[in-house]
C-alpha cells in the first residue's frame, strides 16, 4: 500500500540527510507503528506519505514514495486526499472550521463529493468514532481526546485507504489515548484501512500494532518487523519488554497480559524483597514549601477547582494527576501566582504568590509551562542564559552553570527552536532553576520526550527532591509517575479523590497504574528497577 | 413534544440584507431625525438581543455599541473645537478664538460654541453610529465562517484566507495571556514598552507556527484541487471578478453621488455586474468543490428580507413625499417631530424577532421538558 524505494531526503541548508536510503513496504491493512528517538526523522518519514515532503517542506528527495499506486512525485498533498489521511501533532492547530460536523465536510468540500454521499458519509464517521454527542459543538471547546477523534474523522470521511498520524496519544490521559487507540484498531479490523502512525509512548501502542518500524537514526538503516523481533533489540523499549529483557522470557510479553501469564515465577521469586508499605509514621517536617486551603477556580460557569485542599511538602516529588481538564493545570497556576484563586488561599513560602512582584516570585516558585517555547524569546541558547541572569539580578553565568548540571552538552549558539524537545525542556528548566526556588513546578513535561530524555528528566527531579526542592509535576505519563513520584494526588472535576504515598495510590487504581504494577499485582512493583534490585538481593 | 421543532439556522445573506436595509435607511438625508435615528438602533438591538445564538461573536454587538458611542463624541469634540462660527443661536461658552492666516478662512480654531451647532453634530455622529450598530448587529446574528460558505467558488481562496484570519484571532488572545504568564515566570514586569517587546516574539512566532500548521492541513486534505483547466481560462476567471467589482464600486460611487463622473455612474455599474458574472461562471466551472448542507432560502428568510425592505421602503418614501420631520434642522432650535410614515415602517424591521425565536433561549426554554420528559 505504502511503498519507499530507496529514499533519501535532505532540508534545504541542513547539514546531513534526514532519511537515508529508505526501502520500506507496507501492506494494506496493517496498523504499523513508527518508533525511535526524538530527531531521527520519524515526523519527516510520516510526512513524506502523503508528499508533504518535499512538496510542503522544501528540500531535495531522492527515489520515490508509491501510495495506492500513486507517486508523491507527480501527486501533491492536495491529490493524494483522496488516498491519503494526515493527522498532525495537534489536532486544534489542524483545524479549519469552527464547528465538529463542518470540520468532518471540509475534505470532502475540497474534493467535490455529491452532497448526498457528503452527508451519509459524515453520519457514518460519527458512528464509527463515537462522537455523536460532539457534532454541533465548536471545535474550541472539546477536550483533547475528543479533538483527537474529530481529527481523525475529518479525514476519514474523504474514505482514504491509509491513515498517517504524528504521535496521536502524546497529549492525551490515559483514559482517552485508550479511546483513541481502540478507535484506529476498529478502522483496521473493519475498514481494513492501512494506519502509519509515530508515538513515543510505546507502553499505549504496542499491543495494536502489527509490525514496528525502528528509525534509528544517525544513518543506521531502518528495520522493519513484527514488534516481537523488533522489540528484542530496540533501543527504545517500554517497562513492559524491559522486564522481559531482564528476566529472559520468550517469546517477548507485548501485552500485560501476555506477561502475567509468564510472571508467576517471577512475582515468587521477588516477593520476599518486597517493599513495605511507605513508612506511615514519616518525620513531621517543619513548614511546608507550599499550600492551598479551600481553593476555587471558576472560568465563567465552569469550575476547574472546588475548595481543594494541599499541602506541598519540601524534599518530595508531587505528581497531579487526573483526565484532561480535571483541573491539574488550574492548580499548578493558582500555586505559581498566575491567577487569583476565586475562593480560598494559596501560599508559597509564606505569602500570596499572586501578589508577589516578578522579581520576587522567581525565588519563590518556579513554574515550566507545557510548551517550553512559551519561556524562551532569545536568539541564542547563551543569549537566553545572558538574559535570564540579567532579569533574575543573577551572578553572570549562574544560568549558564545550571544548564550545565541540568544537560550538559546543549549547543550553546543554537537558537532555541532549533533544540530537541529534551535540550529545549532542559533549558527552560535551567532558566527557572537559576535563581534556586525551593518550590518547583512542571506542567506535562514529557511530552514529545523519547525513553533516554525521560531517564534524564527522572534524575534530574530526583536530584532535586534530594536537595530539598519541593516539586509538583503534573504528568499524564504513568510510568514516569511511578518513577518519579513519592506522593501522588489523582484530581477529578476539580476535587483532589485521592492523595498519598504514589506506590498505594497508582497500584490500586486501574487507570493510573504502571505496566510493572499490573504485572505483578497484586504485590506493589513499580519499576524495573526496582524488580532488578530485588533479583540482584536474592541469595543465588 | 408540545410542537417544539429543532428551527434550521436563518441564510446569513439573509440576515446581511436585513442589516444592510436598515443601514440604508439611516443614511436617507443629510440632515436627520434623531428619534427615527434613535428607533433604528433600538429595533436592531432588540433583534439582536432576543435573535443571537451563543457564539463568540454573538457578542460583538455591545462593542459596535461602544465604537458608535465614541464616534459620536468625537465628532461633537471636533465641532467644538474647529467647527463653523457664525452660526446664531444659544452660546454654551466661548473657547480662546485661535486667527489663521487668511488661505485657511474655512477652518477656524476657538471661539463662541452654540447649542444648535453642538446638536447637529451629536444628531450626524449618531447617523455613523447607527450604521455601524447596522454591521454589529448582522455580524452578533451570523456566524462569519458561515457567511463565507455563501462566497461563490472563484472567491473561495479569498475567503479561505478570511477563515484563516478569523480562526487566528482567539488564538492569538490566548497566546498572549499564555506569553504574559510565562514572562512573570521569568521575574520580567509585564507592563510598559519593554514588556510589550518580549511579548511580540514569542507570539508572533506562535503565530507564524500555527499558520503553517494549518497551512499544511489544508494541503493534506484536498484544499485548492481544481479541474483540468488552463492557467489562461483560471487567470480570466480572477482578473474579470476582480475588475467586475472595480468597475462596480466606482460606478455605484458615480450614481450616488451624481455630481462626479459625468453621468457615467450607471453604465459603470452595468459593466461591473456583467464582468463579476462572466468571472464568476468561468471560476465556478474551474473548481471541483461540493458544499455540505448549503444554505436554503425559504419563508422565514423572505420574511425577514421583507420586513428590512419595510424600514427602507418607508424611510424613501417618506423622503419623496417631502413628510415633515424627515429633514430636520435645529437653527431655529426646536423640538423634531416623529412622522407616523417612517415609524411604522422601522418598528416593521422588528418583526424578525417574532419570525425567528433565538436558538439560546429556545434551549434553555426547551431544558425542563426534556428533564421532564426523561424523568
Amino acid at each position: 500500500m505504502i511503498r519507499f524505494d530507496d529514499v533519501s531526503f535532505r532540508y534545504a541548508e541542513a547539514p546531513g540527510l534526514t532519511l537515508e536510503a529508505v526501502s520500506l513496504e507496507i501492506p494494506e491493512g496493517e496498523l504499523c507503528v513508527v518508533i525511535g528517538e526524538t530527531g531521527t526523522g520519524k515526523s519527516t518519514l510520516l510526512r513524506a506519505v502523503n508528499g508533504l515532503v518535499p512538496h510542503f517542506s522544501g528540500g531535495t528527495l531522492a527515489g520515490t514514495v508509491t501510495v495506492g499506486g500513486r507517486s508523491t512525485r507527480q501527486h501533491r498533498p492536495r491529490e493524494l486526499a483522496d488516498v491519503v489521511g494526515y493527522v498532525g501533532q495537534n489536532p486544534l492547530a489542524s483545524f479549519v472550521t469552527e464547528r465538529v460536523e463542518d470540520e468532518l465536510a471540509y475534505t470532502m468540500e475540497n474534493i467535490g463529493v455529491a452532497p448526498a454521499a457528503m452527508r451519509r458519509r459524515v453520519e457514518d464517521t460519527i458512528d464509527l468514532l463515537g462522537i455523536q454527542d460532539l457534532r454541533t459543538r465548536p471545535l474550541r471547546s472539546l477536550s483533547g481526546g475528543q479533538q483527537q477523534r474529530v481529527a481523525i474523522g475529518a479525514v476519514l470521511t474523504a474514505s482514504p485507504r491509509v491513515l498517517v498520524l504524528d504521535e496521536p496519544t502524546s497529549a492525551l490521559d490515559p483514559a482517552a489515548a485508550e479511546e483513541v487507540l481502540n478507535a484506529l484498531a476498529r478502522l483496521v479490523h473493519d475498514l481494513g484501512l492501512t494506519v502509519l502512525m509515530a508515538e513515543h509512548r510505546l507502553e499505549r501502542v504496542l499491543p495494536f500494532a502489527d509490525r514496528l518500524v525502528l528509525v534509528p537514526g544517525a544513518g543506521a538503516p531502518l528495520v522493519a518487523g513484527p514488534p516481537e523481533h523488533i522489540m528484542r533489540t530496540a533501543t527504545v523499549a517500554p517497562p513492559l519488554i524491559e522486564l522481559g529483557r531482564l528476566v529472559g522470557w520468550d517469546p517477548l510479553p507485548l501485552t500485560v497480559r501476555d506477561a502475567r501469564r509468564q510472571a508467576t515465577a517471577l512475582r515468587d521469586r521477588i516477593a520476599p524483597m518486597r517493599h513495605d508499605a511507605t513508612p506511615a509514621a514519616q518525620v513531621e517536617r517543619d513548614e511546608p514549601a507550599a499550600s492551598l486551603r479551600g481553593v476555587g477556580v471558576l472560568y465563567g460557569p465552569v469550575v476547574a477547582l472546588g475548595a481543594v485542599d494541599l499541602e506541598i511538602r519540601t524534599g518530595e516529588v508531587t505528581v497531579l494527576m487526573g483526565r484532561n481538564g480535571s483541573g491539574k493545570s488550574s492548580l499548578l497556576t493558582a500555586l505559581a501566582g498566575g491567577r487569583k484563586p476565586n475562593r480560598g488561599s494559596v501560599r508559597v513560602g509564606g505569602s500570596d504568590p499572586h501578589t508577589m512582584r516578578a522579581q520576587e516570585l522567581i525565588t519563590q516558585v518556579g513554574l515550566v509551562p507545557q510548551d517550553p517555547g512559551l519561556l524562551l524569546y532569545g536568539e541564542s541558547v547563551e543569549d537566553e542564559c545572558q538574559r535570564a541572569d540579567h532579569t533574575s539580578r543573577l551572578e553572570p553565568g549562574t544560568t549558564a552553570d545550571t544548564l550545565r548540571q541540568v544537560l550538559p552538552g546543549v549547543p550553546t549558539d543554537r537558537h532555541p527552536r532549533d533544540l530537541s524537545e529534551g535540550q529545549r525542556l532542559a533549558l527552560a528548566l535551567a532558566i527557572v532553576l537559576a535563581p534556586v526556588p525551593p518550590l518547583l513546578v512542571l506542567d506535562e513535561p514529557t511530552r514529545g520526550l523519547d525513553y533516554p530524555s525521560k531517564d534524564r528528566l527522572v534524575q534530574i527531579l530526583r536530584g532535586l527532591a534530594d536537595t530539598g526542592h519541593a516539586v509538583v509535576l503534573a504528568t499524564h505519563d504513568v510510568e514516569l509517575a511511578a518513577r518519579v513520584a513519592d506522593r501522588a494526588v489523582v484530581l477529578a472535576d476539580g476535587e483532589i479523590i485521592s492523595d498519598g504515598p504514589a506506590r498505594e495510590v497508582v497500584c490500586h487504581s486501574p487507570v493510573f497504574a504502571p505496566q510493572i504494577a499490573k504485572v505483578l499485582a497484586p504485590d506493589e512493583w513499580l519499576t524495573v528497577g526496582e524488580v532488578h534490585e530485588a533479583l540482584e538481593e536474592i541469595p543465588a | 413534544m408540545n410542537g417544539v421543532r429543532v428551527r434550521r439556522p436563518v441564510h446569513p445573506l439573509a440576515w446581511w440584507a436585513w442589516a444592510a436595509c436598515l443601514a440604508v435607511a439611516a443614511m436617507q438625508t443629510t440632515d436627520p431625525n434623531p428619534f427615527l435615528l434613535l428607533l433604528i438602533g433600538a429595533v436592531e438591538c432588540f433583534v439582536v438581543a432576543s435573535c443571537r445564538g451563543n457564539d463568540p461573536w454573538s457578542r460583538s454587538l455591545a462593542l459596535f455599541l461602544r465604537i458608535g458611542l465614541v464616534v459620536i463624541v468625537i465628532r461633537v469634540v471636533i465641532e467644538i473645537l474647529f467647527g463653523q462660527r457664525g452660526v446664531p443661536g444659544h452660546v454654551l461658552f466661548t473657547l480662546p478664538h485661535a486667527p489663521l492666516p487668511s488661505w485657511a478662512a474655512s477652518v477656524s480654531i476657538g471661539g463662541a460654541v452654540t447649542l444648535e451647532s453642538v446638536l447637529t453634530a451629536a444628531v450626524l455622529g449618531l447617523q455613523i453610529a447607527v450604521i455601524l450598530v447596522s454591521f454589529g448587529a448582522a455580524n452578533s446574528l451570523v456566524s462569519p465562517y458561515r457567511l463565507l460558505r455563501c462566497l461563490p467558488a472563484v472567491l473561495y481562496e479569498a475567503g479561505v484566507a478570511v477563515t484563516v484570519a478569523l480562526s487566528f484571532t482567539p488564538e492569538l488572545i490566548e497566546t498572549i495571556s499564555a506569553v504574559r504568564q510565562a514572562r512573570r515566570l521569568r521575574g520580567i514586569p509585564t507592563n510598559g514598552l519593554r514588556g510589550m517587546r518580549g511579548i511580540a516574539v514569542p507570539v508572533l512566532e506562535g503565530a507564524l507556527d500555527r499558520s503553517l500548521q494549518l497551512a499544511t492541513s489544508m494541503d493534506a486534505r484536498g484544499y485548492g484541487r481544481r479541474n483540468d483547466s488552463s492557467a489562461s481560462v483560471r487567470g480570466v476567471a480572477v482578473g474579470a471578478t476582480g475588475g467586475g467589482l472595480l468597475l462596480l464600486a466606482i460606478g455605484l460611487y458615480g450614481v450616488i453621488d451624481a455630481g462626479t463622473l459625468f453621468g457615467l455612474g450607471l453604465p459603470l455599474v452595468a459593466a461591473g455586474v456583467v464582468l463579476c458574472a462572466v468571472g464568476l461562471t468561468l471560476g465556478g466551472r474551474r473548481m471541483a468543490r461540493s458544499s455540505y448542507r448549503p444554505d436554503r432560502w425559504g419563508a422565514q428568510e423572505w420574511g425577514i428580507l421583507a420586513s428590512g425592505l419595510a424600514a427602507v421602503g418607508s424611510m424613501a418614501l417618506a423622503h419623496a413625499l417631502d413628510v415633515e420631520g424627515m429633514a430636520v434642522s435645529f437653527v431655529p432650535l426646536a423640538m423634531p417631530p416623529l412622522p407616523f410614515l417612517p415609524v411604522a415602517g422601522i418598528l416593521v424591521a422588528a418583526l424578525p424577532a417574532c419570525i425567528v425565536p433565538a436558538r439560546r433561549a429556545a434551549t434553555e426554554a426547551l431544558r425542563p421538558e426534556l428533564e421532564a420528559a426523561v424523568a
